[in-house]
């Protein structure tokens, strides 16, 4: 699906200042080698598999089924993960791969903190320096998830400049990145940024949809007739549907964060509201205004908060292989709160946005068709969050 | 042959970085008149942009007061309009890849031709992507300003040997703001460059006094000056004008 120089279609490319050149030439001369390294990528499945606790289940939602009364559904459990997200595939392999290449310090951005906690916890496994930038309106989000990383050893900076969010994150640690570059490696969280990342994050998630291939095929003998994924930069979603887009009978749903809605500017529903820009080294689409300044999005879902989507994403959507529909706050919350009293498993928030989609959905479809839901992360982290919305004050 | 060399052509040249609309377009317009009467040889117009990765606190705050000042990339075009009924010295743009793609490309760099704009510094714009622009720059005789940085090593000779305009090296790591000292080997880098080119090359991030400017312009063929400049816009306003005015004055007198 890539070209040389990191193109999917038109979007993708390496749009980044020319201190990072090197760096991001040295990153995919590396990557090219090791990916076809049996070595490497025997150490890398122990680490899934030993570490991450892979393979993740695929689990038949009998009760959520029966209740919506259509399509069969299918959770794919990326929450059951070590450290309780998607996140963790991506950053063991950049990890390892930072290692590989000599590198003793990790820095990433984090929206909802799972990026950020999966980096420090790689860190602390490899025994390598971690630093995290994370909005500092997110800090306050996801403190929980502040705590966890400076227990693994990170420190973690919180970035008060321009929405204090994800996007800002993103700057701040691209900034890092420019002024340290000889031992750091920048552990970027999801299928953005300047090539190679979209490939190499993409790759490192690809497992998911491979499993669940493997799980469907030995639970219902054939592949399902959606996947739903929810959308920030992609990195979920990508892994999920990466193994079924040469199946073309699989539709791919990305369920983007539509905020408040569609029709207000208190939204982050890229692909549906946003037009082709440049911006954090790629071409794709981006909330911005009419002079391409880059719009400050709103979601409830911090780890969803960003202004823009994977080059791969946009590709798709360009080519009609994949459809982005937009979820809101309401909808995502009681998806949250569904999921939770119905099959007894509380969602992040982020994930809830595909439980939502997939709500309205499978009561559309035949008893005889199959939904798969990736469940990206755990709830955990967002039940005071979630409480507050219901207007309810609970104490961490 | 391009106008920007005549920058060049009085010694070493001195080149002010200004934010437009910090902290409006009235005070920019005074204040690089204020640049020019005091010696400045080029004039490098920012166009504020929301998120300016390669800028450091100094700078990404005038981004700010300038956005919040309601300011417009088309605002920024009357305001170049207006400055060339009296300046004449080269003027280039600072901004960021999507401000000119999202405007229209083609709109966007004929308008520079129109109004006397001699070219474009997009710092994330690297050499493997400038295809995106430079079609459409040298359609219209807008230079497409290359950037060279302290990593670049093996890369310097290929982006010197299609620069145009002028060459902006990069003095040290990281986004721009005032350093107390540049460590970077310049003067090898330089060395590559003028084995490549005879474009002129200046030197910009982290030069705040005179002294470091002196030192700059020695090894190169000019300075650029943001950071410091921004600074006496956010200690001084509306009256920066003629701060900036002597503050030019010391630096040209010091690279001279």
């Amino acid at each position: 699906m890539t070209n040389p120089n990191g193109r999917f279609g038109i979007h993708g490319g390496q749009y980044i200042p020319e201190t990072l050149m090197n760096a991001v030439q040295e990153l995919e001369q590396a990557y090219n080698h090791y990916k076809n390294d049996p070595e490497f990528n025997k150490e890398l499945e122990e680490l899934f598999n030993e570490y991450a606790g892979r393979p993740s289940r695929l689990y038949f939602a009998e009760k959520m089924t029966e209740d919506l009364g259509g399509a069969k559904i299918y959770l794919k459990r990326e929450d059951l993960n070590h450290t309780g997200a998607h996140k963790i595939n991506n950053v063991l392999g950049q990890a390892l791969l930072a290692k590989k290449m000599g590198k003793t310090r990790l820095i990433a951005e984090t929206g909802a903190g799972q990026h950020g906690v999966a980096t420090a916890t790689a860190a602390a496994l490899m025994g390598m320096e971690c630093v995290v930038f994370m909005g500092e309106e997110d800090t306050k989000r996801q403190a929980l998830n502040v705590y966890r990383m400076r227990l693994l050893g990170a420190e973690v900076i919180p970035v008060k400049t321009g929405t204090a969010t994800l996007k800002d994150a993103v700057s701040e640690a691209m900034r890092e990145w420019t002024s340290r570059i000889d031992d750091t490696h920048y552990c970027l969280g999801s299928v953005m940024g300047p090539h190679p990342f979209p490939t190499i994050v993409r790759d490192f998630q690809a497992v998911i949809s491979k499993e669940i291939k493997e799980q469907i095929l030995a639970k219902e003998g054939r592949l399902p007739d959606a996947v739903i994924a929810c959308v920030g930069g992609g990195s979920n979603a990508i892994g999920a549907f990466y193994n079924f887009i040469e199946d073309k009978d699989v539709q791919l749903i990305g369920c983007e964060a539509a905020g408040r809605g569609i029709d207000t500017y208190e939204t982050a529903a890229t692909v549906n509201t946003g037009r082709v820009g440049i911006f954090h080294g790629m071409k794709s689409y981006f909330c911005q205004d009419e002079y391409g300044q880059i719009a400050p999005v709103y979601s409830i879902s911090a780890g969803l908060d960003y202004p823009g989507v994977g080059p791969e994403h946009a590709y798709l959507y360009d080519i009609g292989r994949a459809q982005y529909v937009p979820v809101t706050d309401d909808e995502a919350v009681n998806a949250f709160e569904y999921l939770a009293k119905t099959e007894g498993i509380i969602p992040a928030i982020e994930s809830a946005h595909a439980v939502a989609y997939a709500m309205k959905l499978a009561p559309t479809m035949d008893k005889d068709k199959i939904i798969v839901i990736n469940i990206s992360g755990r709830g955990d982290k967002d039940c005071a969050a979630i409480a507050r919305y219901r207007g309810e004050d609970i104490h961490e | 042959m391009s106008n920007i060399r005549k920058a060049f052509e009085n010694g070493k040249a001195f080149i002010p970085f200004i934010t437009c609309g910090d902290p409006d377009l009235e005070t920019t317009a005074k204040v690089v008149r204020e640049a020019v009467k005091n010696g400045a040889d080029l004039i490098e117009l920012g166009i504020p942009f929301s998120d300016p990765t390669a800028e450091g606190p100094v700078i990404q705050g005038a981004n700010i007061r300038a956005l919040a000042g309601g300011v417009t990339t088309d605002k920024v075009f009357e305001l170049v309009k207006d400055l060339r009924k009296d300046v004449t010295i080269p003027m280039v743009f600072m901004t960021y890849a999507n401000v000119v793609f999202s405007y229209g490309a083609e709109k966007f760099i004929g308008t520079c031709q129109k109004i006397g704009i001699d070219g474009l510094i997009l710092p994330d714009l690297p050499f493997e992507e400038k295809e995106e622009f430079q079609p459409i720059c040298d359609k219209y005789g807008v230079d497409l300003i290359s950037l060279i940085a302290p990593t670049s090593e093996k890369r310097i000779s290929m982006i010197a040997k299609e620069a145009q305009g002028f060459i902006y090296l990069v003095s040290s790591l990281g986004v721009t703001g005032t350093r107390s000292e540049i460590k970077t080997d310049l003067e090898s880098i330089v060395k590559v460059i003028r084995e490549n080119t005879d474009v002129p090359c200046a030197i910009g991030f982290g030069i705040s006094n005179p002294e470091q400017a002196a030192k700059m312009a020695a090894v190169s063929d000019g300075a650029i000056v943001g950071s410091a400049i921004i600074k006496i816009l956010e200690k001084y306003g509306k009256e920066s004008p003629k701060y900036v005015g002597e503050f030019v004055k010391s630096m040209k007198d010091a690279i001279r």
